[in-house]
């Protein structure tokens, strides 16, 4: 049976670790390559890099980040943050990802989820949704959750399927930073709309969060601050999804 | 020991040489090339692969001499040969990814899309799941039924012969993920992402 993955994601800022709060306010806490290997010996089913401010600054550093992790840890790797081209998508490959994951660029520039999952294929294309409810729907934003678009979650959601992602790894803004839990509607409005599997990110505070968001119907679950701060071990979180009969590699 | 990974273009290998270099840790000389006189002298070889069945044969084509190379290596040197993902895929005489393209025919059987049950399972079929071994198999050495094991592929390879089959996973059926035939070996699932268990496969097929 396919077993529903926990991923812990460490935000990288300069080559560091951060954890932000709604996307501000950084605290800087560590070498991400520690602690990616931290979490994998832990039991991490997956590992993700979000290169925070990689829109607006000089990224050269992940790079190396990816780099260095991908000799020490083997479980899967996947990196975002400030991807535009194809060429970037290929560096951070090339590099040692296993997947990377597209979100301005793919609501800016369709064409590079389409193109990038030709050429490296869809298993390596994550397209990253960042969405805001929006009366009685949601809205995607993008530069990391400062610009408005007007574009309608899951119609895009919809649209990047098509395209050949095969991921979608969908954030709400309102809820990320806030540890209050996934937004659940949100969730559940796009996994049943799509047949690609669905990673929810966005506001875990407790291990209970991890099990609405698996129920809400996602593939996988993301948390960074609960996993980073030590409020609870990527163990701890697997054996209380299985204690809760969700089930997940142990 | 030589084990050369074919390097023919077939998108991201790093994994591959990064989870290799770390078994092997010097006791092997490890070669990522395409040259084909490296792929001849070596004493075991990988055959990676990523993205569709077409674009990985097509890859392969495209470096002249490489398929007739592989092909010597496998069947009439009956030399190790371990092909992973669409690396496994390509054994079969014929994939459906994309369109109908003819494979290396080392293993009889087809690649076509897993059945989704009208969306019931969601494609790619990403994540650990775990393996039932069905038959021993070399590369098992050490490896506990029901491990888990990282997949991505949305085709399965199906061989006609049943009894090449050494473990299958549960994803809407009974999925193919490992099959040995004499010196071929090959994996759908990832060793090189499956943590200890994984790298413990990579070391059963160096140490063969």
């Amino acid at each position: 049976m396919l077993k529903n993955r926990i991923i812990p994601c460490l935000d990288v800022k300069n080559g560091r670790v951060v954890k932000g709060i709604n996307f501000v306010d950084l605290k800087d806490a560590g070498d991400p390559v520690e602690q990616a290997k931290i979490y994998s010996d832990g039991g991490a089913d997956e590992i993700c890099f979000l290169d925070i401010t990689a829109s607006n600054e000089n990224r050269d550093t992940i790079y190396n980040v990816v780099k260095e992790t991908s000799k020490k840890c083997f479980v899967p790797l996947t990196v975002g943050g400030g991807v535009r081209s194809i060429d970037d998508i290929y560096k951070l490959l090339n590099c040692g990802a296993d997947k990377v994951s597209i979100n301005t660029a793919a609501v800016q520039n369709p064409s590079v989820v389409e193109e990038s999952s030709k050429k490296f294929g869809s298993q390596c294309i994550v397209v990253a949704i960042d969405a805001k409810k929006k009366g009685d729907k949601w809205e995607i934003f993008t530069h990391g959750g400062r610009k408005e678009t007007g574009i309608n979650a899951i119609e895009f959601a919809l649209k990047m399927e098509k395209s050949g992602a095969g991921e979608l790894l969908v954030t709400s803004m309102d809820k990320d930073g806030t540890q209050s839990g996934y937004d659940i509607e949100l969730m559940k409005n796009i996994s049943e709309n799509v047949n690609i599997p669905v990673i929810a990110s966005g506001g875990v505070g407790t291990l209970d969060h991890l099990v609405d968001g698996i129920k809400s119907g996602a593939s996988a679950v993301l948390a960074a601050s609960i996993f980073h701060y030590g409020t609870y071990s990527v163990n701890q979180a697997k054996q209380y999804l299985a204690s809760k009969d969700i089930p997940v590699r142990i | 020991m030589n084990v050369t990974i074919v390097d023919y273009n077939s998108g991201n290998i790093s994994s591959v040489i990064n989870s290799f270099t770390e078994v092997a840790k010097g006791t092997v000389n490890l070669e990522v090339t395409s040259d084909l006189n490296k792929i001849k002298s070596s004493d075991k070889v990988v055959l990676p692969g990523q993205g569709s069945f077409k674009s990985c044969i097509d890859a392969l084509n495209s470096i002249n001499g490489l398929i007739d190379t592989l092909d010597e290596f496998v069947i009439n040197k009956k030399k190790p040969l371990f092909g992973i993902c669409v690396g496994l895929q390509m054994f079969a005489d014929v994939g459906y990814e994309e369109t109908e393209t003819k494979g290396l025919g080392w293993i009889s059987g087809k690649v076509s899309k897993i059945d989704n049950k009208n969306g019931k399972y969601k494609l790619p079929h990403i994540g650990w799941n775990q393996i039932n071994i069905v038959k021993d198999s070399k590369i098992f050495k050490d490896v506990g039924n029901n491990s888990h094991m990282y997949f991505v592929h949305s085709y399965e390879f199906i061989p006609e012969d049943k009894d090449l089959i050494s473990a299958t996973t549960d994803y809407s059926s009974k999925i193919v993920c490992s099959v040995e035939k004499d010196n071929i070996f090959g994996t759908q699932f990832h060793p090189e992402k499956s943590d200890k268990v994984g790298l413990k496969i990579i070391s059963n097929f160096i140490n063969l």
